[in-house]
């Protein structure tokens, strides 16, 4: 099969700053996939790429096996939602979203009606008469995916869309964002640096730190199995714990990961001083702290929560203990 | 936990409401806080009044006067109410500088737009640090010298034994100058005595009105507004004439309002620049000075004032300022 998305050795140098750096990717068509990492670690970068905004410095990219390096924006079948969703200002909202039918030469009935169907897609029918300036922002944020999907793109990008948004409409988001995807069939690329976001919406994930790639799998496998140090910080609330640590709870001698959820409160096993409890409402987390490491343990609803400043004896499985190299 | 300790300075108070400053201007800052509309009144009062009576008021008495004859035989103003003015002002010869004038300042307006825009568009988009102070000193700096001196120098680069007529024949082009020097109309004996030289001196002066405005429109237009038009399929000149040109068009309107009025209303460079057919500047400054004819002075000058309401009612129409 074709992928939609193809990366081979892509390297996207400004002078001395390596923004992307001799990156392989592969996205499957109808794939929903995210690109997770922090400020700076290539994703946008790539993003920009795929849209045709920034050209690689070296290496090759192919959209559905088609050579995408040297063609402007313009003549790429790719989509962006824009992080502050550039609508334009000028456009009523149906304007805005018949935009890209209209610089292609869709006559005006036809792209009115397009428009008005997308505009319905996203729960906006109605809005066309309006300006960008009078919608809210996740109205505003629904119209330019509108705007995005009328031209029934191979593949949409998605850049931090949904970052403006409050928590409970960006957790809406989250949802219709996923079942549209799933509907269109579309090949969605999402750009977060939200993990919560990235492990909860994509199919697969891509970390990115340092203008590279560190691990690329399922959420399941980035949550569980952190192939390094960085992307277990990143990735979560995982517990990251020091090799000298290890060897002193009778580990080995190498990075690991323990979740949270992985540990118990019992009677016996080693000693830890409760620092913090936080109340989470399903669940509460306890900072504990053995002999200067700080861990989070999970304690679930309805277990006895122990008082700041005692001692409690923490267990857990052998299994659960994830080594993970060091490297960033 | 690290108990927390801010030190504090001795001057501070320990009272929850502290004392007032005290004072004449203590109790004035007390006040203002309270009467914030009393600030506003005091600080708008001054400019109002100097608008309202001396500006708007002598724009009022020139109207005035312009309703207003002279008596031919004495020459003294006649202050009974009269459109004969303005018949006069209709007539073949003042009709024809009034056309004139508008020819011109349209066509000036129109050729500082194009010369602004890639400008101003540079130094919107891509001049950062030095580049940009370079842009503003560039654009600016001809503004700090004497508009004489610089109408002055341009006489004598266009002049028929000029820098200008030099270039051309050192570069064996001089029968493209007088090719152009042989155009009706825009021709003449040498470019300082023709409209093409009054056209060429024109936008020169006015081009900063242009450029600044336009300048700033763009810079307000968002980068990935571009972006995202390319990106929906837009290719530059569609995205150019959709998204950058609409936007940009409050800033050029604003700056054609300058280089149209002041075209209008000049009165120099025609004199010193250009064939000896007048201009409105120069009519009013004929018809008050020499001609003493202040009614038709007065009608003159209302035409500029007619025609940029005109000028902005349209535009506004145009919905050029619908982006503002």
């Amino acid at each position: 099969m074709i992928p939609a998305v193809r990366f081979q050795q892509v390297s996207r140098h400004f002078g001395p700053v390596r923004a992307v750096d001799s990156v392989d990717l592969e996205i499957a068509p109808g794939e929903f996939f995210a690109m997770l990492g922090p400020s700076g670690s290539g994703k946008t970068t790539c993003l920009r790429l795929i849209a045709g905004f920034e050209q690689p410095t070296g290496g090759h990219i192919e959209i559905f096996g088609e050579t995408a390096e040297g063609i402007p924006p313009y003549r790429r079948n790719v989509n962006t939602v824009f992080q502050d969703y550039a609508l334009f200002p000028h456009l009523n909202i149906l304007d805005n979203v018949a935009y890209g039918l209209m610089v292609k030469g869709v006559g005006r009935p036809e792209r009115t009606k397009a428009a008005e169907q997308a505009l319905e897609l996203v729960k906006l029918p109605g809005y066309g008469a309006r300006k960008p300036g009078q919608l809210s922002g996740g109205q505003r944020q629904r119209v330019a995916l509108a705007r995005a999907l009328v031209n029934k793109p191979k593949v949409l990008l998605l850049d931090e869309p949904l970052g403006a948004l409050d928590l409970k409409l960006r957790e809406q988001m989250q949802e219709e964002l996923k079942s549209l995807q799933r509907a269109l069939g579309i090949t969605f690329i999402f750009v977060t640096h939200d993990q919560g976001e990235a492990l909860s919406m994509a199919d697969r994930v891509a970390v990115f730190n340092n203008g590279g790639i560190v691990q690329e799998g399922t959420p399941h496998d980035i949550y569980r199995r952190p192939k390094t140090r960085f992307v277990a910080d990143f990735v979560g609330s995982s517990n990251v714990i020091a090799p000298d640590m290890m060897t002193a709870l009778g580990g080995e001698k190498r990075w690991a990961s323990l979740r949270p959820e992985a540990i118990h409160v019992a009677g016996e096993g080693v000693e830890a001083r409760v620092e913090h409890a936080s109340f989470l409402g399903a669940a509460t987390r306890l900072s504990v702290d053995i002999r200067g490491t700080r861990l989070h343990v999970m304690l679930p609803a309805g277990a006895n929560v122990p008082d700041v400043g005692t001692s409690v004896r923490l267990v857990w499985q052998p299994v659960d203990v994830h080594y993970m190299d060091d490297a960033a | 936990m690290t108990a927390l300790a801010l030190t504090k300075p001795a001057e501070l108070s320990e009272t929850s409401i502290l004392p007032g400053r005290g004072g004449f201007f203590g109790q004035l800052s007390d006040a203002f806080w309270r009467h914030p509309r009393l600030l506003l009144f005091l600080m708008l009062t001054p400019p109002l009044l100097w608008l309202g009576i001396i500006y708007i008021g002598s724009l009022i008495a020139l109207l005035l006067q312009s309703f207003f004859s002279i008596d031919d035989f004495s020459g003294l103003v006649n202050y009974e109410f009269t459109l004969a003015t303005y018949a006069q002002l209709l007539s073949p010869t003042n009709f024809d500088i009034i056309i004139r004038t508008i020819i011109m300042a349209a066509l000036v307006t129109l050729a500082s737009a194009v010369v602004a825009f890639p400008i101003a568009y540079y130094a919107a988009r891509y001049a950062q640090g030095k580049w940009k102070a370079l842009f503003y000193l560039g654009v600016m700096l001809p503004l700090w010298s004497s508009y004489l001196v610089k109408i002055y120098a341009w006489k004598l680069i266009l002049a028929k034994e000029g820098i200008l007529t030099w270039i051309f024949e050192k570069l064996h082009l001089s029968w493209l100058l007088d090719g152009i020097l042989n155009l009706p109309v825009v021709g003449g004996n040498s470019l300082s005595v023709s409209y093409l030289g009054t056209f060429v001196v024109f936008v020169y002066v006015w081009l900063p009105y242009m450029i600044l405005p336009t300048q700033a429109a763009l810079e307000r237009v968002p980068g990935n507004l571009i972006e995202a038009s390319s990106d929906l399929g837009a290719t530059p000149s569609q995205t150019f004439r959709t998204v950058l040109f609409p936007l940009a068009l409050p800033g050029i309107v604003a700056g054609s309002i300058f280089t149209f009025s002041l075209t209008l209303g000049d009165y120099i460079i025609p004199q010193i620049i250009g064939s000896s057919r007048l201009f409105i500047g120069q009519a009013v400054y004929a018809q008050q000075g020499t001609a003493g004819n202040v009614p038709l002075a007065a009608a003159f000058s209302v035409v500029p004032i007619v025609i940029m309401a005109v000028y902005l009612w349209l535009a506004k129409k145009q919905g050029a300022f619908d982006a503002l």
